[in-house]
Formats: C-alpha cells, sequence, structure tokens
C-alpha cells in the first residue's frame, strides 16, 4: 500500500460501532456535571447573583460565580480565541457569557439549577451590527487595530486602481453581503477536568490538545508538563475547535475548586454564543477590464463584524490578491465593532468568503463583455503570485479549468436556461483557491522485531482521515500493511503535532511522519549492512533497490540484538518553499434548478476539479471535498445566524432555527476530480491542503446559475425564497 | 478510566447508586383521587440489547441520558438534545426514535437497540459494513444515528430509489457532510437484503 | 428540567380525573412536552403517560365513509395507512414532509395539533419578551425578526404561526377533533382549533385543561387532494408557506374546493372567498385561478420583513390547486 492509493477509514470499524470515544463519553469516576449560566444582556454588568433556589435543587453541589473563581493570567494567552476572559469580574461583553457554573451529581440537576440561579444586571448600550446595507456598514467601520488577527496588511494596493477603472471598457461595481454563519458540528463542545494534586488530566473536543495546554498552563499558571490533554476522536470541528475558548479554561477550574473531575458539555445554544462563528462580511467590489477580457482593475473593500475586545479580521481580500492577473489592485478590510462573540475562522475561511464576491463579480463582468464565464477566467490567467510576482511552488488550475469543463460539459451550455416542468435549470462556474497554511510537526515512528509498528503524533482525528493517511505514509514507506500500523494521537504526551486546521496537516504531520518513517528505514537499513539511501522496503523485508529477497525485519533485529527501532521527523515549513508563493486552487461547476413560482433552488450536480497537488488517499480525498462542496451548498442556500438588533443576540440558537443541509438537499452526481500534480516545494509530502479548497467558489457558482436559470442577480446570501419568489 | 473490564451485573449496580443520587424526596410518591400513583422516581424495567434492567430513575432522565451517563452506553451520541439532528438515533420496540425525546419511566416493559447491540459479536451488521465499504462517515459523530436509521430504513422498506433514501435519511444531520456516501451505503445494504436487527 | 412525578395511565377516566388537576400535563409522543420543559416554556409538577392508553391508536372507517383516526396513532403509521394514502392522499404528504422519520415515529396525530408555534422569540432558551411565553410581556416579533411570522390574523399583541403540517391538511379536509374531558367531551371542526391572538395571545387552542384529542375524523374521501410544502431546504424543516387542497371536479370544472394555508397565520388559514369563486371554474383556466385566490388575499397584511409571503402564498395555492386536480379520482 502506498501513497496515492485508496484506503478505508482506519478508524471506520470504531466509529460504526460506537466504540469510538468522544470527550463526552470519557468516562471518569466521581464526576461533577457542570452546566454554565450564561448573560441574557449584550453589554452592562453583574450587579448580583443568586443561587440558594440552585443549591436548594437535590443534587447540586456549588454553584461557581466570578467570586470563587482565581485570577487568570492573561500576560500570554495565544492561542486563545479572545483576549477577556469571563467570570473575572462583573463585566458583560456579549449576550450569552457564561456568568455562573452550576456543579451537579447529575446533569438532570446541574440543568435544573442552572435555571434557578437568578443574575440582576445592570445593562448597558449594546453596539449591534449595522444594518445590511453598504453605506450604513461603511460608516461603522474602522481600520483594526493589531491583537494577534493580522495574518496579513490590511490594506494593500499595486498599480493604479483608480486609472485601470477608470480606463476599463466594462465594470463591475457592485455590494455583497453574507451572514453570520456559525460551525454547527455535530459534536458539542466540551472538556473533562480532573486534576490529581498539582496535575491535571483533560479529555477536550478539540483540533488543537497542545493549544489548550499552552493556554492553561499560562492562564493557570501550571507548568505545561503537568497539563495532559487528550482528544481521541473529535466530532467536528471546522475552525470551531481550533482556538481555545472560555468554557475550556472555565473547566478546569471549576474542577480545581470543587476538587473532582467536572465534565462541562456545552448545550447547543451555547454553541451559539460562547464560541466564535464567521462574521457577517460586506465587500465593495470593483472589477474593470478592457474590451478583450483583460483585467485592469480590482478594488475590493471588506468590512467584517468583530467583538469589542479583540479586531478579528476576516481577510477576504486575499481572494483578490492572488488569484487573478491585474495590473493594478487595491484592497482593503475593515471591522466593526459589536457586542457579540468573537468571530474566528470557518471552513473555509479567508478566500472562503472572498471568492462569494470576486466570484460573483466575475461573472457578472463575463456577463457585461459577453464572454463565457470560464474564458474570462482563463484570459486572466496568473503564471505569477499578482501581488509578489513570486512563482507558484505548483498551479495546474489551467488542467482543473479544461478536465473540470469536460467533465460537466461547460462548453455545451446554452445561452438560454433549460425548463423541466415548472424548474429553470441553470449552469454556473467559479474559480476556487484556498491559501497554503502550514504548520510545525513532530512525529515518531517505532518499529518493533515483531514487524508491529506505531505512529505517535499529537494531531487530532476530527474526520478529515488523518487516522488513515498518516499510517499509510508510514506503511508506504515501511513496505508493510496499513493495517500493522498502530497510530496513537490526540495527545500531548506524543510528540508535537499542529493544529488540525487550515488544510495544514497533510503538509505538516504528514511530512513528519515520512521523515520519521525514513529514519526508522535507514536505521534498520545500518543494522542489515545496507546503505541507507539505497534500500526499499516490503512484505517485511529489507533490501537493495531492485535487489533479491532481502532480509526479513524480525531477522535482522534479532540479530542486531534489537528489539526496537525509534525514528523521529518534524516538519518546518521555513525549510520548504523559499520564494515560492503556494496555493490550491480549483473550479466548480454546478446545476441548479428553480422554481420562480415558489422561490425554491435546488442543487442538481456539481463537479469540482482541482489542483492541490497529490493526493495521498483518493478516497477520503474525494469524501472531504464532497463534504466542502455541500458546505458551500449550505452557505449558498440556507445557512445565516440572524442577529437581532434589539436583543443583542443571535436569533435562534438551535438546529430547528438555523438550517444546515440535510441528505435530502444532496444531489448523488457530485464528481470530484484532481489534477494529476505534486507539489515538492510545499511539503515533501508532494500534497497540499484539502479541507477547505472544496467548500470555496462554490456560493458564487450557485448564484451564478441562478443568475442564468433565472436572470436575477443575488448579491445577498443565502438565496432563500424571499429572494427569488416572483410576484 | 475504563470501565471494560466490569461485568454488566456490576454496571448495573454501579448504575443503580448512580440513578438514585438525585431521588427528590418531596416528589416521590403520591397518589390522586384517580388512584393513578405519580413517582417522581419511578422504578421501570427494560431491555437493551438483550439485557435486562430494572432501575428507579429520576423521572427527568431521559433514555439518551440513561444510555449515556447510566449505563455508559456511548455510542450513542448527543447532539442537540432537541430532536434536532438525529445523532441519539435508536431503535426503540424495533422502531428508531430520537432518544432524547423519550422519557426513561416511559421503558416500562420496551426493549432498546442501540449501536452497541447492532453488531453480531465481531462480525459487524452489513449496514455498518458498508458504512466502512462506502465511506459514508468522517468525524464519526453522527454515524452512530445514522447506521441505526439505516438499519430501521431498510427494514420500513424505504430503500426503493435513491431519492427515497435520501429522504428517509433526512432526519440524521451530518455537517462533515457524508450524505452521497451514505446514500451509497444504504442503497448497497438495502440491495443485500439486510434489514433491521431488531 | 424541573422536577415532576410521573404516571402511566391505563384507562381514560384515569387520565381524565389527573389532567383535570393543576400543573399536570398529557404526555403522548413527547416530542414537544420534553422540549418545553427543557426550555422552561412549561414546567408541569405531574406528567400523565397516555401513551399506553388502549383503543387510541387504531384507524377505523367511518358508517359515513369518512374514517376515524385514534389520536395515538404515530405519524408515520397514519400517513402510511392504506385508506389515508388512497382516500386523504394531502394528509399523507402533510405528514410525510413534517419532521423527520423518527420523529414522526414517536409523535402521534393527536398530539401533532398541539404542537406550539416556532417563532424563535416564544421558543428561545431564555425568556424574551412574548405574550405567547408570558402574557403582557409584549410580542418581540412585532418589530423584530418576523420573516417567518403571520400575514394574516395577527395582532400587535402576537405574529406567530401555527407550524404543523397536518393541521393544514385536516383543516382542507373539514376534519373533525374529537375530545374527552371529564366535564364531557366535544367535537372540534380543525378550522377553530387554534387560536388567532386578538383575545387571549397566550392561548396556542381552544382545549380546556385537562381536556384530550381522542381521535380525528375525517368526512368523505378526498381523492383529488394534495399538500405543498415550500422551505429552503428540502427535509426536515417547517413550512415557509405551506398549502393543502381538496377539489371536486366534474370534466375540467371545479365543482368543490377547499384550501388552506399553512404558516401565514396562528391557524390553517382556509381561503374562503377563493373556494366561493372557484366552484364552477374551469381548471384550465388559469387566470381564474389567480383570481378567485387574489380575492382571499384582500385582508392579508404583511409585517415589516415578510411581504414575500404574500406572492408565495398565492402561488402556493394556485400550484396546489393544479396538483390536486392532476390527482387520480
Amino acid at each position: 500500500m502506498s501513497i496515492g492509493q485508496s484506503l478505508s477509514r482506519a478508524d471506520g470499524r470504531a466509529k460504526v460501532t460506537g466504540a469510538a470515544r468522544y470527550t463526552a463519553d470519557q468516562h471518569v469516576p466521581n464526576l461533577l456535571h457542570a452546566v454554565l449560566v450564561t448573560a441574557t444582556i449584550p453589554a452592562g454588568r453583574v450587579l448580583a447573583i443568586e443561587t440558594d433556589d440552585a443549591l436548594a435543587e437535590r443534587g447540586v453541589v456549588r454553584v461557581l460565580t466570578d467570586k470563587d473563581m482565581p485570577r487568570f493570567n492573561t500576560a500570554d494567552q495565544t492561542p486563545m480565541a479572545q483576549s477577556f476572559q469571563p467570570m473575572q469580574g462583573d463585566e458583560i461583553k456579549h449576550e450569552g457569557q457564561p456568568v455562573a457554573i452550576v456543579l451537579a451529581e447529575t446533569l438532570e440537576a446541574a440543568e435544573a439549577g442552572a435555571r434557578l440561579v437568578s443574575v440582576r444586571y445592570e445593562p448597558m448600550e449594546a453596539r449591534v451590527p449595522a444594518a445590511s446595507d453598504w453605506a450604513a456598514i461603511d460608516k461603522a467601520s474602522v481600520t483594526p487595530r493589531k491583537s494577534g488577527f493580522l495574518y496579513f496588511e490590511p490594506e494593500f494596493s499595486k498599480g493604479d486602481a483608480e486609472a485601470g477603472l477608470g480606463a476599463a471598457d466594462k465594470r463591475v461595481e457592485e455590494v455583497y453581503l453574507q451572514p453570520t454563519r456559525h460551525h454547527n458540528a455535530m459534536e458539542p463542545s466540551a472538556t473533562t477536568a480532573s486534576w490529581n494534586g498539582d496535575n491535571v488530566m483533560l479529555y477536550d473536543a478539540s483540533q488543537h490538545v497542545y493549544g489548550l495546554q499552552k493556554v492553561l498552563s499560562g492562564i493557570l499558571n501550571v507548568p505545561a508538563e503537568k497539563i495532559r490533554v487528550v482528544a481521541e476522536y473529535t466530532g467536528g470541528g471546522f475552525g470551531v475547535k481550533g482556538w481555545i475558548w472560555p468554557h475550556q479554561i472555565l473547566a478546569a477550574a471549576a474542577s480545581r475548586i470543587a476538587g473532582r473531575p467536572v465534565k462541562l458539555v456545552l448545550s447547543r445554544a451555547n454553541l451559539y454564543s460562547t464560541l466564535g462563528h464567521q462574521p457577517r462580511i460586506a465587500h465593495e467590489m470593483k472589477l474593470g477590464a478592457d474590451s478583450e477580457g483583460k483585467l485592469t482593475a480590482i478594488a475590493h473593500d471588506v468590512v467584517s463584524v468583530t467583538n469589542t475586545t479583540d479586531d478579528f479580521v476576516e481577510f477576504a481580500t486575499e481572494a483578490s490578491k492572488g488569484l487573478y492577473a491585474t495590473p493594478a489592485m487595491r484592497l482593503r478590510q475593515r471591522v466593526e465593532r459589536a457586542n457579540i462573540t468573537l468571530p474566528t475562522a470557518l471552513r473555509a475561511p479567508v478566500e472562503g468568503p472572498g471568492l462569494w464576491a470576486l466570484e460573483s463579480a466575475m461573472d457578472e463582468l463575463a456577463h457585461a463583455l459577453q464572454m463565457d464565464p470560464l474564458d474570462l477566467r482563463l484570459a486572466n490567467y496568473a503564471e505569477k503570485e499578482p501581488s509578489t510576482d513570486q512563482p507558484w511552488s505548483s498551479k495546474k488550475l489551467r488542467e482543473a479549468y479544461e478536465e473540470g469543463a469536460k467533465l460537466f460539459g461547460w462548453r455545451q451550455r446554452l445561452r438560454e436556461p433549460k425548463r423541466d416542468g415548472d424548474w429553470l435549470i441553470g449552469q454556473g462556474m467559479a474559480s476556487c483557491t484556498m491559501g497554503a497554511f502550514r504548520n510545525p510537526s513532530k512525529a515518531e515512528v517505532r518499529l518493533r522485531a515483531d514487524g508491529t509498528i506505531v505512529v505517535a503524533s499529537g494531531f487530532q482525528e476530527i474526520g478529515t482521515g488523518t487516522r488513515t493517511i498518516f499510517p499509510q505514509i508510514a506503511a508506504s514507506v515501511l513496505g508493510v500493511s496499513p493495517e500493522q500500523i498502530t497510530c496513537l494521537m490526540g495527545d500531548t504526551q506524543l510528540p508535537e503535532a499542529g493544529p488540525t486546521y487550515g488544510s495544514s496537516s497533510t503538509m505538516g504531520v504528514g511530512a513528519a511522519v515520512l521523515q520519521a518513517s525514513e529514519d526508522v528505514r535507514s536505521k534498520l537499513a545500518r543494522l542489515a549492512n545496507l546503505p541507507a539511501g539505497e534500500v526499499e522496503m516490503s512484505d517485511g523485508r529489507i533490501r537493495r533497490k531492485g535487489g533479491s529477497e532481502g532480509a526479513t525485519i524480525a531477522d535482522v533485529m534479532r540479530e542486531a540484538g534489537t528489539s526496537e527501532i525509534v525514528g523521529s521527523g518534524s516538519f518546518d515549513p521555513k525549510k520548504h518553499g523559499e520564494g515560492f508563493a503556494m496555493k490550491t486552487f480549483g473550479a466548480v461547476f454546478v446545476e441548479v434548478g428553480v422554481d420562480p413560482d415558489l422561490g425554491l433552488l435546488r442543487l442538481r450536480r456539481v463537479v469540482g476539479s482541482y489542483s492541490a497537488g497529490r493526493i495521498v488517499n483518493p478516497r477520503t480525498a474525494r469524501s472531504q471535498m464532497t463534504g466542502g462542496i455541500i458546505w458551500g451548498w449550505g452557505m449558498a442556500a440556507m445557512e445565516q445566524s440572524v442577529h437581532e438588533p434589539a436583543l443583542g443576540r443571535f436569533l435562534s440558537k438551535n438546529l430547528a432555527g438555523v438550517a444546515i443541509p440535510v441528505n435530502a438537499d444532496i444531489p448523488s452526481d457530485i464528481t470530484i476530480h484532481f489534477v494529476d500534480e505534486v507539489d515538492t516545494h510545499a511539503s515533501p509530502i508532494g500534497g497540499k491542503g484539502i479541507g477547505e479548497l472544496g467548500a470555496t467558489g462554490v456560493a458564487a457558482a450557485v448564484a451564478n446559475a441562478v443568475f442564468h436559470a433565472t436572470g436575477k442577480r443575488i448579491r445577498e446570501l443565502p438565496i432563500t425564497p424571499d429572494k427569488l419568489v416572483s410576484a | 478510566m475504563s470501565i471494560g473490564s466490569i461485568s454488566r451485573r456490576e454496571l448495573m449496580t454501579t448504575t443503580v447508586a448512580m440513578a438514585g443520587l438525585s431521588i427528590s424526596p418531596a416528589l416521590a410518591q403520591d397518589s390522586d383521587t384517580t388512584g393513578l400513583r405519580f413517582d417522581g422516581q419511578p422504578e421501570v424495567a427494560f431491555r437493551v440489547n438483550g439485557v435486562d434492567y430494572r432501575l428507579a430513575l429520576d423521572a427527568r432522565v431521559t433514555l439518551l441520558d440513561l444510555l449515556r451517563e447510566r449505563l455508559n452506553l456511548t455510542g450513542t451520541k448527543k447532539g442537540c438534545n432537541f430532536g434536532e439532528c438525529g445523532a441519539c438515533t435508536v431503535h426503540l420496540d424495533g422502531r428508531r426514535v430520537n432518544a432524547c425525546l423519550v422519557l426513561a419511566a416511559s421503558l416500562d416493559g420496551r426493549e432498546v437497540t442501540t449501536i452497541e447491540g447492532l453488531a453480531d459479536g465481531d462480525k459487524l451488521h452489513p449496514v455498518q459494513q458498508a458504512f466502512i465499504d462506502h465511506d459514508g462517515l468522517q468525524c464519526g459523530f453522527c454515524t452512530p444515528g445514522q447506521v441505526m436509521s439505516a438499519t430501521a430504513l431498510i427494514a420500513e422498506g424505504h430503500a426503493g430509489s435513491d431519492a427515497e433514501i435520501r429522504e428517509w435519511m433526512s432526519g440524521n444531520l451530518c455537517r462533515c457532510s457524508a450524505y452521497p456516501q451514505i446514500v451509497d451505503a444504504v442503497r448497497a445494504a438495502a440491495s443485500n437484503k439486510v434489514g433491521s436487527a431488531t | 428540567m424541573q422536577s415532576f412525578s410521573y404516571a402511566r395511565a391505563s384507562t381514560l377516566p384515569d387520565v381524565l380525573a389527573a389532567g383535570a388537576q393543576p400543573e399536570t400535563m398529557f404526555l403522548a409522543g413527547g416530542t414537544e412536552l420534553l422540549n418545553w420543559m427543557r426550555l422552561g416554556i412549561a414546567a408541569p409538577e405531574r406528567i400523565v403517560d397516555i401513551g399506553r392508553l388502549e383503543g387510541l391508536d387504531r384507524i377505523e372507517p367511518l358508517p359515513d365513509g369518512g374514517l376515524r383516526i385514534g389520536a395515538l396513532v404515530r405519524l408515520n403509521d397514519a400517513a402510511q395507512h392504506e385508506a389515508v394514502m388512497r382516500d386523504y392522499p394531502v394528509l399523507s404528504q402533510a405528514i410525510l414532509k413534517a419532521a423527520s422519520p423518527q420523529l414522526r415515529n414517536l409523535a402521534t396525530i393527536g398530539g401533532n395539533p398541539v404542537q406550539r408555534t416556532r417563532c424563535a422569540y416564544f421558543r428561545s432558551e431564555d425568556k424574551l419578551p412574548c405574550n405567547k411565553r408570558e402574557p403582557g410581556s409584549g410580542c418581540s416579533a412585532l418589530h423584530g425578526i418576523n420573516d417567518r411570522h403571520a400575514i394574516f390574523g395577527w395582532t400587535e399583541a402576537c405574529v406567530a404561526v401555527q407550524p404543523a403540517d397536518p393541521p393544514v391538511a385536516l383543516a382542507a379536509l373539514d376534519a373533525v377533533f374529537v375530545t374527552e374531558h371529564r366535564d364531557g367531551g366535544r367535537r372540534i371542526p380543525a378550522t377553530e382549533f387554534h387560536t388567532l391572538p386578538d383575545k387571549r395571545p397566550q392561548d396556542h387552542n381552544v382545549l380546556r385543561r385537562g381536556e384530550l384529542i381522542t381521535a380525528i375524523e375525517l368526512p368523505a374521501p378526498a381523492h383529488r387532494s394534495a399538500y405543498l410544502k415550500i422551505r429552503e431546504r428540502e427535509s426536515y424543516e417547517y413550512a415557509t408557506v405551506s398549502a393543502a387542497a381538496a377539489l371536486e371536479i366534474d370534466g375540467s370544472t371545479i365543482r368543490r374546493a377547499r384550501i388552506a394555508l399553512g404558516s401565514v397565520a396562528h391557524r390553517p388559514w382556509r381561503l374562503k372567498a377563493a373556494e366561493e369563486r372557484l366552484a364552477g371554474t374551469s381548471i384550465e383556466d388559469r387566470a381564474a385561478l389567480r383570481a378567485a385566490i387574489e380575492m382571499s388575499f384582500a385582508d392579508a397584511r404583511p409585517l415589516s420583513h415578510n411581504a414575500y409571503k404574500i406572492p408565495l402564498a398565492k402561488n402556493a395555492a394556485l400550484r396546489v390547486i393544479e396538483t390536486a386536480a392532476r390527482m387520480p379520482s
């Protein structure tokens, strides 16, 4: 079994039998159940917390308030999502902020107790996001401060964008809006903490066990080595379990105070108001082109909502910075501050929102030019990174366009939409792209004389297939079947891996596992008196490349008197791809049906064609891309968390009031295609990340297909019946 | 942390003790003029995955929390606790239901099958195998509910077409969005004429 | 949930006696009651489990050609019953478009109409100003987020809509809810079961304390009937607007039409004016159908965010009439 072969999910059996243990499934004796009491006002302060009724509830053990909490050391909280720590005083910064914790012997008692805690507030005037209107948003916006989220420059320009727009034969100048969306992972965030003296053991629903260890160490002044964080399985993250949020700190602190293990599983409502979301984003997009369709300028002005304590910036302009060749661009990111929870990355961030605006505008430009939308993209193909002129580490977007168009039948698309009974059938396309985030990672591979192999690294399994592909990489080097490999992960007692987010794991952890496996092979070669660089392994044997049968692992190790060989590996992004621009690319083609009388929009088929480097496991990769496309469909057609300005809160905090796609929304006709490509600059694996790429471009492709079907241009997501119904 | 080595009998004893913690004496028992016996901690006899239990439970305990917090059957997941996601799908007297919406008190004399009761020893139920074979899962959190729903769907006779499968699998949200692969798995399992094990 | 005590009843007299006591609620499928208790919308001290009452789980023909569906028949069983599918397709369709397969295995046909509004202010996990939740606290939706709210029959006290699908079909069928109460039962027309917020906005329906729906009776078969549900996701979601139609057609001429809209008011909204005009109209004459429907919208009043519901509801009515007309007679 080697890299590039389809392998069935290594944890499939554990997951289909219910044996896989997620954080809330971990059985810890003598634990207390914790339930949060949260603020019902968006701004102000707590005057008093009345706990007598709650304490009278049978089974309630304690009610903790800010008075009970230790003072947190907030000097270095990275990677804490937000700088503000609740329950450190009386201040209320957003609705849903934890103000008390009820601890009880049973979950029923804790939940009943939480309803019996009464809190008196002094409300203050809350800042709310501006109305969904560019003028109002523009007026409310400010330049972002440095608060840990300026991953890129908030302003960027190249050439003279005004002149470029002025000289254009055709221009598109439009505003595109997208609403707040929540991650809605099926597994609610959860933390179980138990102290043993100064040592604390945590189970956490996490995309980054080392992140929680680091934050807790700083905030609670506990040495990192005394903190163990385990995430055996994580039930989806999509970004929200990547940074550290207050509940994780509060669970650990509560357990220490109570002197007993504490399990805090967030309620669905908590997930909307104590964790992050993708913010409401407004784009003012201006494109100019000459009569041939060559871009003369891109001006992209973005405002995203943030909270009142930190300026999280959703860098949607990165899409415009890196996708098309243009002589001039002017990009600007601003924020508007409101009393809400802090936004965070959501599958797909950055280019995800950016492409909604850019690829809608490109479609409008193609229409204005009377050009095929795909031809317009090809006319502006960026051979080098447009903002830096750096060469690409690898880019096969042209192939992705062509091969995708062929699979979809794009060139047979008629100018007029087809009809199928009450349905108007439209087709649309968009480019896809995502930055290549890479994280330092370490891994260890151990080979035992009995032929068993252990791959160990502190990464997380959140559904992306990491538990499958890393043993696969080791198996390909060591010439064994992946079933012979045990994979240890999700534990801070293992070599430190980066967070499992940002489509980064294959490059980082994958490269570390590759190197550790090669280290094992080299050491075994030396034991077998073979030149390390000239060996190959298969069927449990090692031999000179192209040589005859060779020696078995067991024989080599027995003769050398060794019972175990330990190999170590690491990946440091600084050492790979210096001077190259790195991104993944693709094209997505969709066909939708619109019933204009009933305002209905339904997905009929999709082709996603991608340039993402080498694919380690096409089977799990295909599932990931399909999932990304369905995320894109949700973004296009239904997802939104409506903010209630008068109450200063998200109105519905449940899965009945916030729609995400169901099975019946999704047709089987989804084709995933990867261009044949290896990118050795990005990582020795040759692959890049794919977790987010599939979710990019889709919303614009859908809106473009709706335009094709109906002639209606929808510039505000989601595309719901109210926007489509014809009178 | 594992309780794998504890026998079922010991586990039952443990769970009875755990469940007893929240008895509310004021509500323990009363009866109205009709002779109905109201009980804050009703005693319930039921069967889960072939094992018989008799427990006195806080009347508020749901089937989902009974499974997860008392019987340590954590394969059934709590995704929303409001019947809005389907992660807690189990079979109650052979029919699929949301365990979060069933009071444990109402279980007297009834039979529950959870994901842990589906396989025949080490041999996976064909629907479980089909989910693996068709990659009908990613993070796996919704998977027990999906599998329980799928086995019921096949037994109900709702696997007649892909469209029918999609509609009758729509009570189970999957945020990783493995929907097309789930449909593949259900179709394949149904064509092998496998049905509900319960 | 607040603590409560539980009893399972096995006879109707026991149920009616217990139900007449204060702070007592009935538990059937549990799909609503458990959530109300979790949200603090209801906090009964006693719960009477009626789920295993004998005799209420049957579907039986009525002597006059109608059908009687016992209140404890599970939604899935009602929808897939041979007589319901054959004679009342509108009801079968409405049920199968409701909730999810798992929920429909729990929820009962008699409990379903008791479902309360999905107004997000009413359903909040923290109590928000809402006259249904706390009489006199005001209606947050009136000037708030009201895109899912009423266009008919609302008052400044409440703009919520009745969310369930089966009652819309039952209203179009002129079904009757049969109830029992310690002081005597009633027969309540499906069109009059849910209350409008004109007098007591805190009410949801006309049931008195301790009154139990025991059966739903359907009049003569309505073969040419259909249900249409509009929502942004294809399944497992409440309606933005829904429509039910039951037609009697002679050749291409409509003899009798019964049309009800869902999610436009706090009760299934019968289009009486349209129905009168439709009698005698040709099903082929789309302009005439539209004109008839228009007559029932004279009193439609949009809120700040839901004007789109007016054209949507008109189009839904037209579509469901045309769909019902194509059903085999």
